[in-house]
């Protein structure tokens, strides 16, 4: 560098690129960095974690049941389909489309895998897999007429949400429904993990989350790239541990109502099944050409073309994805029911899950989001229904309130996005 | 002088009726800056999109370091060497730096991202450039300025060790210390031994960096001439009159369309 440019980048040379080495160095540092995020409108999964606050003080002043350990592990299966569903929804927000129909066609597929079980006597494994392909078949069919032929997602999956409920009515019959009895698939709604393989399951989880931060942390400080600070890495570790150690001790107790007589103790089987597609869905997003793509083309999809980026097959994949998810969350939701009816899957169920991913922290307009956005805003929606249900309020309620919460939702999306173009987050 | 890196010849474009190019001859050498002048409508976006292979060619040749080539879309230009940073820039706000960097042409170990890498030869690339403004390159690109943008957009043309880099109107939307960071940056490219081609509306700028100066008319090539041949006002002629004393169309009265 020559000293005639060394003068005239003099005023840019006080954020030069060398401070780039210089992150947030201590605790404090990046607990300003944090402040400035929120301040710009970067709000992350913090309205969900306030909503969750907030629902907990109501409810549990309202009921005294609310708090206790047996319902917050049915809040734990409760929220299950609900997660799984949100995450699907994450792929095709993150592109700035919605899947109306993702609901309805978890119920179609719950309907499919109800019947073979039944009528022709398939394994449960196979009747859930001819569940999920029957997702994925519908989410290549959304997907090519969003793409190739140009219809506004809003339009074509509106149509789906309509022409899919006819599945499960002209299969089951207007007022019937489908006994979900199987031991694997009911078993995941009500038996749990035994206690011990529970506990070595989180050990582990922490651990592993441990290694792979630390590895992380290591290769970037030694290589000189941007890294956190040391001490943030341990307090995240020390909060994941909290919380995954804290949630199994919790749900590790006798919750049984007469706890003298039977015990009810382990996590319930959805939870590592969420937990499994929340770890499996995060690296797709985080660390895959695929999911960089995904971002690419829900930031700017002119520019991702340009890249050399297929965007049709990105945006058609992004419809499987979440429409194969809706069939898994159809298959929970009909094993926390035990059985499949005609309805299974309309009313509230998308609204809720929009609303969950959205609470989570993905944005609507497309670009932002993450599949852990999907589980937390899950919780959140969750414990609505359930509070409501101890309440034994009034369905108007229901409706009343999920309307208002996605309201809220989208309300926090849209101001926070203001901010950031304002602050340029 | 030298032989150049990018040559055109004779090329000749019409969409319908219309004749948009007339034999137009174009050479971009190397360590040098081009400037390809000339008013709206003179032509200058369809010799682009000719140059990086969006548009066929309705005759002419299209010669890269002395050899005559077939160029059958981008993907045949850009594995030349020849990247265009377009002016609407092609950045992914919801992206960091090295993210957009690497776009389409991601890094990988296995079945995953190679971060490390990638990051590392990002900040390589812009330390190299001597891009000294931007403050990580991990930050988000919708925090950046518009002249950081550019820089950005160019550096990511850079990176993947190309030849010529033409740049459409890198000014336009910035403001004066921007500007210069930018100039700074284009001449930086030559001295580094790549083609650069400007493509400018902004004659300060064209005499601030060029080496030499192509001017179109009305599809023709009016001049091409170094720049420190050319005042400033001879340059505005050729613009808007296709000929400024001996340069130019001799018989500007038939070089109608």
């Amino acid at each position: 560098m020559t000293l005639q440019t060394e003068t005239t980048d003099q005023q840019s040379a006080a954020h030069g690129f060398d401070n780039d080495n210089r992150q947030a160095a201590t605790i404090g540092d990046a607990a300003r960095e944090y402040l400035n995020r929120l301040r710009g409108g970067d709000m992350g999964s913090l309205p969900a974690i306030l909503g969750l606050v907030v629902l907990f003080v109501v409810f549990s002043s309202l009921h005294d049941r609310f708090l206790t350990t047996y319902n917050m592990a049915n809040l734990v299966v409760q929220a299950g389909s609900i997660c799984v569903l949100a995450m699907g929804l994450v792929f095709v927000l993150l592109l700035g489309e919605i899947d109306l129909s993702a609901g309805v066609a978890g119920g179609a597929s719950a309907t499919i895998t109800a019947l073979v079980m039944i009528d022709h006597g398939w394994t449960w494994w196979a009747a859930a897999l001819a569940g999920i392909a029957i997702g994925a078949l519908i989410g290549l069919a959304i997907g090519s007429l969003v793409t190739l032929l140009g219809i506004p997602s809003f339009v074509v999956t509106l149509a789906f949400f309509l022409a899919l409920q006819a599945v499960p009515l002209k299969l089951i019959g207007s007022g019937g429904s489908l006994r979900f009895d199987n031991e694997v698939l009911r078993g995941l709604s009500i038996k749990n993990v035994p206690v011990t393989a529970g506990w070595i399951a989180a050990v582990l989880i922490v651990i592993g989350f441990a290694a792979v931060q630390l590895f992380q942390y290591r290769t970037r400080a030694t290589r000189g790239l941007v890294h956190k600070p040391l001490a943030l890495v341990l307090v995240q570790v020390a909060v994941l541990a909290a919380i995954v150690l804290g949630l199994t001790a919790l749900l590790s107790a006798n919750r049984a109502p007469n706890p003298d007589i039977f015990t009810i103790a382990g996590i319930p089987w959805v939870a590592p099944v969420v937990i499994a597609l929340l770890l499996f869905w995060t690296f797709v997003l985080t660390r895959t050409r695929f999911g960089r793509h995904l971002y690419a083309v829900g930031g700017n999809a002119e520019a991702a073309r340009r890249a050399g980026i297929n965007v049709t097959r990105i945006k058609i994949t992004a419809f499987v994805i979440a429409s194969s998810m809706a069939a898994v969350s159809g298959l929970l939701a009909a094993s926390y029911t035990g059985k499949v009816s005609p309805g299974s899957g309309g009313g509230n169920v998308l609204l809720y899950a929009v609303g969950a991913a959205v609470i989570g922290g993905t944005s609507l307009f497309g670009g932002r989001g993450r599949a852990i956005d999907a589980v937390v805003g899950g919780l959140v929606i969750a414990t609505i229904p359930n509070g409501l249900g101890l309440l034994n309020q009034a369905s108007y309620i229901n409706f009343l309130v999920t309307g208002g919460v996605l309201l809220l939702a989208a309300s926090v999306d849209a101001v926070s996005r203001r901010r950031r173009s304002a602050a340029g987050v | 002088m030298t032989q150049p890196l990018l040559e055109l010849r004779g090329v000749n474009k019409s969409f319908g009726a219309v004749h948009v190019l007339h034999d137009v001859d174009f050479a971009v050498y190397p360590g040098q800056v081009t400037a390809l002048v000339g008013d709206n409508g003179a032509g200058k976006s369809t010799l682009v999109k000719i140059i990086a292979g969006i548009y066929g060619r309705d005759s002419g040749d299209y010669v890269f370091d002395g050899q005559d080539v077939t160029v059958h879309g981008p993907r045949d230009v850009a594995a030349l060497g020849v990247e265009v940073v377009y002016q609407d820039l092609a950045l992914c706000d919801n992206l960091d730096i090295v993210e957009n960097m690497f776009l389409g042409r991601e890094e990988t170990r296995g079945i995953g991202l190679d971060e490390v890498t990638m990051e590392a030869r990002a900040r390589e690339t812009l330390a190299s450039l001597s891009v000294r403004t931007v403050k990580s390159v991990r930050q988000g690109v919708a925090s950046l300025s518009g002249g950081q943008r550019q820089t950005v957009a160019i550096a990511k043309a850079v990176l993947w060790n190309s030849k010529i880099v033409l740049l459409d109107e890198p000014t336009a939307a910035l403001g004066v210390a921007q500007t210069r960071q930018v100039l700074d940056l284009v001449r930086r490219l030559a001295d580094r031994g790549l083609g650069v081609v400007l493509i400018s509306h902004n004659m300060t700028d064209v005499f601030e960096v060029a080496d030499r100066i192509t001017a179109l008319y009305l599809g023709r090539v009016a001049a091409d001439v170094p720049a420190k041949d050319l005042t400033h006002s001879q340059v505005v002629e050729l613009i808007t009159a296709g000929r400024s004393g001996d340069l130019g169309i001799t018989n500007v009265a038939t070089a109608t369309i």
